[in-house]
């Protein structure tokens, strides 16, 4: 998971600018609620100390690639919302995947990248990491929010004026429809109960996959229309993994139709720049 | 330096990846192909058909709604509990079956390493009726003090208490109707939560009491979450009244919950004399009733043990670092990429007080994964003077080929009302859930970890393990190692425990005799005493109980293993009436009975 980046509102000229909420402070909050809801209602976490262990893991890292590769210091929102994703995703009864999970996931970014740009969300990139090369010691998120719908609702609800503040409502709107629709064909096609096809999307591990790693502004392409293609697909891809009875299947789709998309676009913006080339330099020369 | 930062980073990237399999490839393992008893100290061989304990448990059949899911909802019922039920010294064995209309076995202990099976002559075989519901374990405790072990069947249906006639017979306690006439237990533990000389019983259910599985209304019967449910079997506290009456005080005492219990354990765990209990839950976090002077109040939370749900399947309590302060495991379940809940040793990590602080340090002793754990012992298989863990595990071994873990995790993760439904549950046809498992013997280091030595000590089964019981089955000065099995054989581990290894054993008998009892006295199974013994600037705790594990209760008598020291300095005895007998220098080698002077 990671960010956007918008930046604060000017102020009206000739008035005192009003001090704005700088909107990359909304996901790390609303990550930070759902951590924390979650958490002392019902206990979720395997322990604090493992989550502070990502988060920690994820700041410095990114401070250190950060500083290297650019100069500068970065600024923490992505690396936190990266640490604390992998701190409520990763399940493992040892510490160090919390670490290693993190760290994989905030250098991805320095070292996998296209047209200055990483083109796989972190910690989805570190989460399949460790899922298919630790499965020994990992697993994914596998727990509800507990026995009512209240916490489920205000998640939900929170987490979907947040998005519809950062302009992404669409992607998770494209997304949920998407899988439901695919969860009645999923049931026709294998003859389970419709309900159990629909139950994963109700935890709290698609809360989080929904409203921070599939909206990420840095990993998704940039028409609107584009943007909820892709989130089509990945419910698409997700709806075939599941057939084949993977488990972990939207992260495995999120980490295959992503950075293919991305990819894409990238050529398509090649291809374009390099077919305009020509025509500006006839026109120069005229 | 930034131009070599890129490559040097992808390096450092390429290693991470690759750090999983380093650690897996390097870490650290029991050595295989080494002489088990030179290496390990002591040796397992399965035993079973040689001894005579000829034995296949047999699964229920649930109403049909739950066909579709039924080696899931039908998956418990294999136990196995440990007794000396004529006083003649040896110990015999009692496990339970669950087939409508299958019987459950008793094998008494011959003495030459056999056993004979008598259940029926007994009065305890043909307990598994559909009027009466199915076995689900079995528990021994003298309720009347005098000086025979009797027996609690707890069942899927209609509790039972027997009375043991002088060793010959049993008889059907008429007057224990006020047991609850239907309740889904899969949990039952002997102990004297008031010390009144008189053993009371706790019970645990699992399914709601309100269901009857073979007759069922609808098909609303699982867990309303997988890891905060609450729609379960609620508890019962039964007073020992004298005279083979019984009052059910859970309510006023304290002790509600309607958590769905699988395993409890009684004992002494803050050193005020009073028995505390534990309860390991199934789809939800364990619960601790601290007992004050006979009233309990949960404490879950403030000792540590009530956060991070899982799905506790056992409750055993040992001194693992020899420090005069019991532990506390808790089986979970573990499958690879899917499910790592890790199982929990809750070792006290304060300095005593009136409320103890509990830390899960599972994972770094090297006794977390377990597979789909189920029962667990502690005991000193080695005699090396440290307790180990025997551990068993495997839920539904069925297809080699197709697994149900998918269609599991699916639905486990849904809301309640998708996972409240066993209509919403896909069939399970021939798959296998967690199925195959092999099982753990872990030896204590001494330094804080434990090692899985199983296969190299001889155990290689895979059968569906539930329930273990520790005894010295011969008086030879080891423990053997009882599993029942799921739909599946009773099997009988001998142990053989390398020469130079001392041992020493203390078969306690409580004051009190005939009821009504007396504060004054101890209960004559002498449950909640405890033994501390010093030996080679060592000290190591046991307490005797009324049931452990999962389903399942080890021999009465305390066994401690002493390493290469012989000279013990002495042994404590704390009895639950008070009293504390001190026995300087006990020799090595030697079961000491031990009468309590009233």
């Amino acid at each position: 998971m990671s960010t956007g980046t918008v930046p604060a509102e000017a102020g009206v000229p000739g008035r005192p600018a009003r001090p704005q909420f700088d909107k990359r402070y909304l996901a790390p909050v609303l990550v930070t609620v759902v951590l924390v809801v979650g958490q002392v209602t019902f206990g979720f976490l395997e322990s604090w100390s493992r989550t502070f262990l990502a988060i920690a893991t994820a700041i410095a890292f990114e401070l250190a690639l950060g500083r290297l590769f650019f100069g500068k210091w970065p600024h923490l929102a992505s690396a936190y919302v990266s640490g604390i994703s992998v701190g409520m995703l990763v399940r493992s009864p040892l510490f160090w995947p919390y670490a290693l999970c993190s760290a994989i996931s905030i250098t991805s970014k320095y070292v996998l990248r296209s047209n200055n740009q990483h083109i796989w969300n972190p910690s989805n990139f570190g989460i399949v990491a460790m899922l298919v090369l630790a499965s020994d010691t990992v697993a994914g998120l596998s727990v509800q929010w507990g026995n009512n719908l209240l916490p489920m609702v205000i998640v939900w609800g929170f987490g979907a004026a947040i998005i519809h503040a950062v302009g992404r409502f669409h992607i998770t709107l494209t997304y949920v429809v998407s899988f439901l629709v695919l969860a009645v064909l999923r049931a026709a096609w294998t003859g389970h109960p419709v309900l159990s096809e629909v139950a994963p999307i109700t935890g709290p591990m698609y809360q989080l996959f929904i409203f921070f790693m599939i909206t990420d502004p840095r990993t998704t392409v940039r028409p609107v229309w584009g943007q909820s293609l892709v989130a089509f697909l990945v419910a698409a891809v997700e709806a075939v993994l599941r057939v084949y009875e993977f488990v972990y299947a939207p992260f495995y789709a999120l980490f295959v139709v992503g950075p293919a998309a991305l990819l894409l676009e990238h050529a398509l913006a090649r291809r374009r720049a390099v077919a305009a080339a020509p025509a500006a330099a006839t026109a120069v020369s005229k | 330096m930034r131009r070599l930062a890129r490559p040097l980073v992808a390096l450092l990237f390429l290693g991470m990846l690759a750090t999983p399999y380093l650690m897996r490839r390097y870490g650290s393992h029991a050595a295989a192909g080494v002489d088990a008893r030179a290496k390990y100290g002591f040796h397992l061989a399965e035993s079973s058909a040689a001894a005579g304990l000829r034995f296949t448990h047999e699964g229920p059949t649930l109403d049909p709604k739950l066909t579709h899911i039924m080696p899931q909802v039908a998956s418990m019922g294999a136990a196995v509990s440990v007794v000396d039920v004529d006083r003649d010294g040896r110990q015999d064995v009692y496990v339970t079956n669950s087939r409508e209309g299958s019987t459950n076995r008793f094998y008494r202990n011959r003495g030459d390493g056999t056993f004979e099976e008598i259940a029926e002559q007994l009065g305890i075989a043909d307990v598994n009726q559909p009027a009466t519901g199915v076995s689900m374990g079995a528990v021994w405790g003298d309720y009347d003090n005098d000086g025979y072990e009797d027996l609690l069947l707890y069942r899927w249906g209609r509790q039972e208490l027997y009375r043991n006639n002088a060793g010959g017979s049993f008889t059907r306690v008429e007057q224990a109707d006020t047991l609850p006439a239907w309740a889904n237990i899969n949990t039952a533990v002997w102990l004297d939560y008031d010390r009144d000389g008189l053993l009371d019983v706790f019970l645990g259910g699992y399914y709601s009491e309100k269901l009857n599985l073979w007759r069922l209304a609808d098909t609303k019967i699982m867990p309303e979450s997988f890891e905060y449910a609450n729609n379960g079997g609620r508890k019962y506290l039964y007073r020992n009244l004298g005279g083979g009456r019984f009052e059910e005080v859970s309510e006023r005492v304290g002790l509600s919950s309607t958590r769905w219990a699988l395993a409890a354990v009684a004992a002494d765990l803050r050193g005020t004399g009073y028995p505390d209990i534990f309860i390991a839950n199934d789809y939800g976090v364990s619960e601790l009733f601290v007992n004050d002077g006979g009233r309990f109040r949960e404490a879950g939370r403030q000792t540590g043990v009530g956060y991070a749900p899982k799905s506790g399947m056992n409750a055993s309590v040992g001194d693992v670092f020899n420090a005069g302060r019991f532990a506390i495991y808790v089986s979970n379940i573990s499958e690879e990429g899917i499910l790592l809940q890790g199982n929990n040793l809750w070792v006290p990590t304060d300095a005593g007080g009136p409320l103890v602080r509990y830390e899960n340090m599972a994972t770094s002793m090297g006794v977390a994964l377990g597979g789909w754990s189920f029962g667990a012992q502690f005991g000193d298989l080695n005699n090396d003077g440290l307790l180990d863990i025997y551990l068993v595990n495997g839920y539904v071994s069925a297809s080699r080929e197709e697994s149900y873990w998918y269609d599991f995790a699916k639905v486990a993760g849904g809301h309640e009302v998708v996972i409240s439904d066993a209509r919403n549950w896909p069939s399970m046809g021939e798959r296998s859930l967690g199925g195959y498992q092999p099982k753990k013997v872990w030896i204590n280091d001494g330094a804080g970890r434990f090692v899985d030595v199983a296969p190299m000590v001889g155990v290689t089964d895979r059968h569906d393990g539930r329930s273990v019981a520790l005894a010295d089955l011969s008086n030879r000065g080891v423990l053997d190692v009882l599993v029942a099995n799921q739909r599946g054989p009773l099997l009988l581990y001998r142990n053989d425990v390398a020469p130079g290894r001392h041992w020493v054993a203390f078969a306690l008998e409580g004051g009190c005799d005939g009821d009504p009892g007396d504060t004054r006295c101890t209960n004559r199974s002498a449950i909640g005493a405890q033994v501390t013994l010093h030996w080679n600037g060592q000290r190591q705790v046991q307490e005797v109980s009324g049931g452990s594990g999962f389903c399942s209760q080890n021999q009465r008598a305390l066994h401690f293993g002493l390493g290469e020291s012989d000279a013990i300095e002495k042994a404590v005895i704390r009895w639950p009436s008070g009293k504390v007998d001190e026995i300087v220098r006990p020799a090595a080698g030697r079961v000491h009975m031990v009468k309590e002077t009233v």
